[in-house]
């Protein structure tokens, strides 16, 4: 609902039913009745909460830093052997993503694998970022690589790299939220307009 | 199937499962046992050879991952590059028990490949994947500014 003035105007409940409709003509046959019920039944904040939660999650997050240094494990320490971004988000020298990283788990020493292995550009450093920044972030054609909502949404749900956080192998934990349901969570988002949660900050 | 691939600029067919790790491919079965055996995780550097000209972990790369492509191990290393980093080896007397030398050459040679005049934190940040258990790190990092000169 960001830069609509006269959806500000409404009341919640009718901008939210404004959005869903919105979103339900460009959606009807992917978000389907029950979710498009949900999205005009919920109010912003609690649209983007849940896909909020799985972003945050470790498997998401790790690749996800605001500096040059990606994380890894569920207490999200620093990668080891001190490996860094480099100019292309695949790794400094001789420690690329793919001097260890196939594109798949390897069974034998744990290391995870997924296609196109890499770090998130910077423009997408989620850490630190309340519900009403990160979605700002995520929505931003100018940070995310250029996607519109049906991109973004095709992207979280399908993805080969962002699917691989609901198959980590090794003793990794996956997502916490399970996959189909936050598919359905984003295209509720979706069908609702993609809106964003309001700042915590003036 | 078997596998095409050029190792140290020979051509070499393999028939070989593949999902052997590429380190155990050149050792056993090619005999090349200059790449060493360290951790088998990723984790020490040891393994280390070059892929189409990029440093990878031997141990982590598979067999079937080689198929058409170009391994560089420590003993096809002659180019300009690696004689300067043996020689600066050499000079410095960087070497002390040995067992991860292979790996610490093959990511000088990397860095030294990609960037001729690399700072101090170029090589922290390039070099800090191979481990040394006799803490050479002071001589390698001599030696590669040693052999940037040469270069």
């Amino acid at each position: 609902m960001r830069g609509r003035p006269f959806t500000k105007a409404l009341l919640p409940i009718a901008a939210a039913a404004f959005a869903g409709a919105a979103g339900f003509l460009a959606q009807p046959l992917t978000s389907g009745h029950g979710v498009v019920r949900t999205a005009i039944a919920a109010p912003a904040d609690e649209l983007f909460k849940p896909i909020a939660t799985v972003l945050r999650d470790p498997r998401c997050m790790n690749c996800h830093p605001v500096g040059d240094r990606p994380r890894q494990g569920d207490d999200r320490h620093f990668h080891l052997q001190n490996v860094s971004r480099g100019e292309d988000d695949l790794g400094f020298v001789n420690l690329r993503c793919t001097a260890c990283h196939r594109s798949e788990n390897n069974a034998y020493s744990g290391v995870p694998g997924a296609p196109n292995w890499h770090l998130a550009p910077l423009a997408m450093g989620w850490e630190g970022l309340d519900d009403a920044q990160l979605c700002a972030v995520l929505t931003d054609k100018s940070k995310n690589g250029g996607r519109d909502i049906a991109a973004l949404v095709e992207h979280m749900a399908s993805d080969k790299l962002v699917m691989w956080g609901w198959n980590p192998g090794g003793n990794r934990k996956p997502v916490a939220t399970p996959h189909d349901v936050f598919v359905k969570q984003l295209h509720a988002w979706q069908a609702a307009n993609a809106p964003c949660p309001k700042s915590a900050t003036p | 199937m078997p596998i095409s691939t050029t190792v140290n600029g020979k051509k070499v067919t393999l028939d070989i499962d593949p999902e052997t790790p590429l380190l155990w491919t050149l050792r056993d079965e090619l005999k090349l046992t200059g790449t060493k055996f360290g951790c088998g995780a990723a984790l020490c550097g040891a393994c280390t050879v070059h892929l189409d000209g990029e440093a990878v972990r031997s141990c982590q790369i598979q067999a079937g991952d080689i198929e058409g492509r170009e391994v560089t191990t420590i003993e096809g290393a002659h180019d300009n590059i690696a004689q300067a980093v043996q020689a600066a080896w050499i000079k410095l007397d960087v070497v002390q028990c040995g067992y991860c030398q292979p790996g610490q050459v093959m990511s000088a040679i990397g860095l030294l490949s990609q960037i001729p005049k690399p700072t101090d934190d170029d090589i922290d940040k390039a070099m800090d994947g191979n481990v040394c258990r006799c803490a050479t790190y002071q001589r390698i990092r001599a030696a590669i500014h040693e052999a940037a000169k040469s270069i």
